[in-house]
């Protein structure tokens, strides 16, 4: 019998199970329910009325009056409604910046005169706090959708551009002459070599800043807003309702995972090359 | 009958006319420092051409010179007597790696020569033809069971067999191969280097091989070149002091078999060279450098 001394947890050697893998991911989760439980228990003991931490019980009546009730009010559905009009603004703002980077990144990449036109400005663009210029958006663009598109494009598209600038210029010289020698026109090696593997970057990069986009998003939709979820998680602050408030956080939360985790599998399916 | 006289002596005097590749005069300075001073150099069609020399010699430089990469500082290339001034498809290159595209599967990679040239709509028409000719070129580097794999699911050799069948689909004038096997273990070099003979036979090509290895320049080549900046000329008695390297040797090979590399003669061979390029303190002056080759000259 050969002794085996690697542990399941402790130190540079330890293996883990595949079982106690899935136990070692799911326990934090655990963890930090429990915590809140306990807690929520604790207040409610000494004051039942306690708003801070609502029972399991009061976020679950919440979640039916949001999602399964009609508001009395707009006759809408406020849950739905406001994802819709949160998902509306992010998914314009992150697809116009992933545009525009993409061609400013491919452009600066690859051709020197554009380069030099705009690399130390973008650089310095990138530095502008995007929130600083929020009331500027809001004055110029107005307090409506396009103010809040505008915020998350301008807060994100610098930091696509200049990701994309640094992956094509990743590319080795090597290539593209080799390209060259494969009878490649200068479209065409933009086309066939530069453009396919730069791709996957770009929806890495746009998977990551969607981070920064959520952001944006909630800070505008807290000042100004008809409807979106940080406009109603920022409204009923105002009544405390934390349940309404921690239902609204996981359902963010859970939306952000859940793009997380198809742009990652997008990559893995279609661009298998890219992660070997 | 003069005819005939006449054309044979223009035969043995190098020009852009009756050499496939054709050097003359070539300098390549990077900003104060001299890499290549006055290359002047021939090859047939046919021929196998290996280039060796210490490291840091230019031999790289000369090939980006001869494939468009970089153009030389002063001095003329031709190729068929048209002057060399981008990269184009008429010289292929093997690179010791980046040779393959990344995002693209083996059969793709090798499908691209025959695609790229054309406008993008009829590039997908040609598309079932240009499938067949890869399957073809792929068969003769045996590897026609990894077609639809990615790059990186094959080894180092399968790679570089990859792009060679990459390149030779374009049936290129000159090959110019960079080191191409510097990165493979021994039993894999061992079996490239007899299987780029045998295309090399087969295809009746140019090849013009750099390499760092003495044993596989002599191996391979019909014409082994050897270049370095251990010399002296008229200016300096001392040595290399950034003049820039020039071809210290060139000699014609023997054409090989594979047991060659055993016998005394390819040792003898092996030693020269190394004397004459390799030595720092073996310094030749520039006019009794062994320029047997019959192709080559020296414009001094």
């Amino acid at each position: 019998m050969i002794k085996k001394n690697k542990t399941w947890f402790f130190g540079l050697h330890a293996d883990p199970p595949k079982m106690f893998r899935v136990i070692l991911a799911i326990l934090p989760f655990v963890i930090l329910i429990g915590v809140y439980l306990v807690a929520s228990d604790i207040r409610h003991r000494e004051n039942p009325q306690d708003k801070l931490l609502p029972t399991i019980a009061k976020i679950g009546k919440a979640l039916k009056k949001v999602a399964f009730t009609e508001d009395k009010r707009t006759g809408d559905y406020l849950l739905w409604t406001d994802t819709i009009s949160s998902l509306k603004r992010i998914v314009t703002g992150i697809l116009l910046s992933a545009c525009v980077g993409f061609v400013l990144g491919l452009n600066m990449g690859l051709l020197p005169g554009i380069r030099g036109l705009s690399l130390t400005f973008i650089t310095f663009i990138a530095n502008i706090p995007p929130l600083a210029i929020l009331p500027i958006l809001f004055i110029s663009f107005g307090v409506g959708e396009l103010g809040k598109v505008m915020l998350i494009f301008l807060g994100t598209f610098p930091l696509i551009a200049r990701d994309i600038h640094l992956a094509v210029k990743k590319i080795p010289r090597e290539m593209i002459v080799k390209a060259l020698t494969l009878g490649a026109s200068q479209f065409g090696v933009i086309y066939r070599v530069v453009y396919p593997q730069v791709l996957p970057r770009l929806i890495d990069t746009v998977r990551l800043s969607l981070g920064s986009a959520w952001l944006f998003l909630i800070a505008s939709e807290a000042i100004a807003a008809q409807s979106g979820l940080g406009y109603r998680i920022f409204l009923v602050r105002r009544y405390l309702s934390m349940d309404v408030i921690i239902l609204y956080v996981g359902w963010i939360t859970f939306l952000a995972s859940i793009a997380d985790f198809m742009l990652r599998k997008w990559i893995a399916v279609r661009y298998p090359w890219y992660n070997p | 009958m003069k005819s005939e006289v006449q054309s044979s002596i223009q035969q043995h005097q190098p020009s852009s006319i009756n050499h496939l590749l054709f050097v003359e005069d070539v300098v390549k300075v990077y900003g104060d420092k001299v890499v290549l001073a006055d290359i002047d150099l021939a090859v047939t069609k046919g021929e196998f051409c290996t280039l060796v020399g210490p490291s840091g010699c230019g031999k790289s430089t000369l090939l980006r010179l001869i494939l468009g990469q970089e153009s030389p500082t002063s001095g003329r290339m031709t190729v068929e007597g048209k002057e060399i001034l981008h990269p184009s498809p008429e010289r292929g290159i093997v690179y010791q790696k980046y040779s393959l595209f990344p995002h693209l599967t083996i059969l793709e990679n090798i499908m691209l020569g025959k695609q790229l040239p054309l406008p993008f709509w009829k590039g997908i028409s040609v598309r079932k033809e240009a499938r067949e000719e890869a399957m073809h070129y792929l068969e003769s580097v045996r590897l026609a069971e990894h077609a639809e794999k990615y790059p990186h699911q094959l080894s180092g050799g399968m790679q570089q067999r990859v792009a060679i069948a990459q390149a030779l689909i374009m049936r290129p004038k000159i090959l110019l191969m960079d080191e191409p096997f510097g990165a493979l273990d021994p039993g894999t070099r061992e079996a490239m280097q007899v299987l780029i003979l045998k295309l090399w036979e087969e295809h009746g090509m140019t090849i013009f091989f750099v390499t760092h290895d003495l044993e596989e320049g002599v191996f391979l080549g019909t014409r082994i070149l050897v270049i370095s900046q251990h010399y002296t000329d008229e200016r300096n008695h001392e040595g290399d002091a950034g003049r820039g390297s020039k071809i210290v040797a060139d000699y014609p090979l023997k054409t090989t078999s594979t047991r060659v590399k055993e016998t005394a003669e390819f040792g003898r061979l092996i030693q020269r060279i190394r004397c004459d390029g390799f030595d720092p303190e073996h310094l030749q002056d520039v006019t009794q450098f062994n320029l047997e080759h019959s192709d080559s000259f020296q414009s001094l």
